[in-house]
């Protein structure tokens, strides 16, 4: 195996992040990221769906019909997601009516999906497990980026705590309201996207075309 | 040859099955179908009991805010057990005991077409019907009178149904606060309803005046007949805003608790 363990957990986080290098995963990352309780607590539950259903995958690979492949890793993805959310919702009521749909959601999650398909399937169970766990980890790195920029700056505060006493609470800071609306996700991810690349310049995708160069008549 | 097959086993036979054969693949689709299907019937009836106590919690500890008597950390089913709860015939204003209390709440949202009427007019958006019977939750004082009595109201904002309490004082008339304990409206602007400041301003303001006219309104100027009666509008929430005055309105009229009122400022609760 080409992969150690440790740069499985590590090249996701930046390198080949699932948000910001392979654009997946983005419905949820505008959804559920204007707080970052929230945004920490879908983190974890892709992850550990990514992670086992990974495993669970893996386990099954050398059984599973190609035929009828990605319905399997359907059902087992969202039977895990199933109980992921019966447990949220009886062990964490607040935040699970605040994720709502988002968690029944994790389910088309496209990291899951992609994780399952391009990795699990051709891996042994425990670097399926770890390529998952790495996978959500990249994933809940960048939510959790995208949370503290837009509850800092749209709400005033980080995990609730108030840091930017807020006009309507009586302080000084103007919220900027655009921040709790999932499109600034958009621009948050975007500008993350562009700054990542400029720093690593290998992630820049080569244009599929070229623009020729013509002589000037 | 046979020998040896039969030696391997039922299931090694199946494992070495190549697994694109028709066998293998509606075998393997079966029995995962069933695992999976035990696995999540398991964990939704195991944990059933604490989510619908969750539930219950939740609403509970909304009608202790509302009638300020919730504090982080309390024993919410024990302070809940001050208020009476009691199934109100909106049109009659009287209560009911036809329904038991326990199991109410689950007819409630049954649709039973006979516990819902037709409205003709439906300022507060509930789609056409209105609950002929609601819960309502009364908390007394020591000596046994009426403190505040805790009404469900609901409505269409901007984006969602807005689903609340309010809490009057004992005339019926002055309102002690209200509270929203679902609504999906824009985060920062309509939203902000659930902000503790604007909560605030509900606080003594009353729902009508002498001549028993019904003056409560949330708007951005003063109405005419004064202060009491006004609840300044979330700055950029126009239409939310425009929601909940229409739900207040109509939920402290006569089609909502007009007639409960009239009889709890009689005094005849």
């Amino acid at each position: 195996m080409a992969q150690t363990r440790k740069s499985q957990l590590v090249d996701p986080l930046i390198d080949n992040n699932p948000i910001t290098l392979q654009v997946l995963g983005i419905c949820s990352a505008l959804a559920v990221t204007s707080s970052l309780k929230v945004a920490l607590v879908m983190a974890i539950a892709v992850t550990l769906v990514t992670a086992f259903s990974s495993m669970f995958i893996s386990m099954l690979r050398n059984q599973i019909p190609s035929s009828i492949r990605i319905i399997v890793q359907m059902v087992i993805i969202a039977s895990l997601v199933i109980v992921v959310d019966q447990l949220l919702k009886a062990y964490a009521y607040e935040i699970s009516k605040t994720l709502s749909v988002f968690v029944g959601l994790i389910i088309t999650n496209c990291i899951v999906m992609g994780r399952a398909e391009a990795f699990a399937m051709s891996n042994p169970p425990v670097a399926s497990f770890v390529d998952g766990i790495g996978n959500g980890a990249g994933y809940g790195l960048i939510l959790m980026v995208v949370g503290v920029i837009r509850e800092l700056f749209g709400s005033g505060s980080l995990f609730g705590v108030t840091i930017l006493p807020t006009v309507n609470n009586g302080g000084w800071y103007v919220p900027n309201g655009l921040l709790l609306l999932p499109p600034s996700a958009f621009f948050v991810i975007g500008l993350l996207i562009w700054a990542i690349r400029t720093w690593k310049p290998g992630q820049v995708e080569e244009r599929e075309y070229k623009i020729q160069s013509v002589e000037a008549h | 040859m046979s020998d040896t097959n039969a030696s391997k086993g039922f299931i090694r036979r199946f494992l070495d099955m190549p697994p694109d054969s028709t066998v293998k693949t509606v075998t393997v689709a079966v029995v995962l179908c069933l695992v999976a299907s035990m696995v999540v019937s398991a964990a939704a009836v195991s944990l059933r009991p604490v989510q619908d106590l969750n539930r219950l919690r939740d609403k509970q500890r909304n009608v202790l805010e509302v009638a300020g008597v919730y504090e982080p950390g309390m024993d919410i089913a024990e302070a809940f057990s001050n208020f009476e709860p009691h199934v109100l015939e909106l049109a009659t204003g009287e209560f009911t005991d036809q329904y038991e209390i326990d199991t109410f709440e689950e007819l409630a949202t049954s649709g039973d077409p006979a516990l819902v009427r037709a409205l003709d007019e439906d300022p507060a958006g509930l789609g056409g019907k209105q609950q002929i019977f609601q819960m309502v939750y009364i908390l007394r004082d020591d000596a046994g009178a009426i403190d505040k009595v805790v009404l469900p109201i609901e409505g269409y904002g901007l984006w969602s149904t807005l689903y609340g309490f309010i809490a009057l004082e004992e005339n019926g008339n002055d309102i002690y606060g209200l509270q929203f304990y679902q609504q999906g409206e824009t985060p920062g602007l309509g939203a902000e309803v659930d902000n503790p400041r604007w909560k605030a301003l509900w606080n003594g303001k009353k729902l009508r005046d002498e001549d028993g006219t019904l003056q409560i309104t949330v708007a951005k100027q003063p109405p005419a007949a004064g202060q009491d009666y006004y609840i300044d509008a979330l700055a950029g929430a126009t239409l939310t805003s425009r929601g909940v005055d229409n739900l207040v309105r109509f939920w402290m009229g006569e089609q909502g608790y007009g007639p409960f009122l009239e009889r709890l400022k009689a005094g005849e609760i």
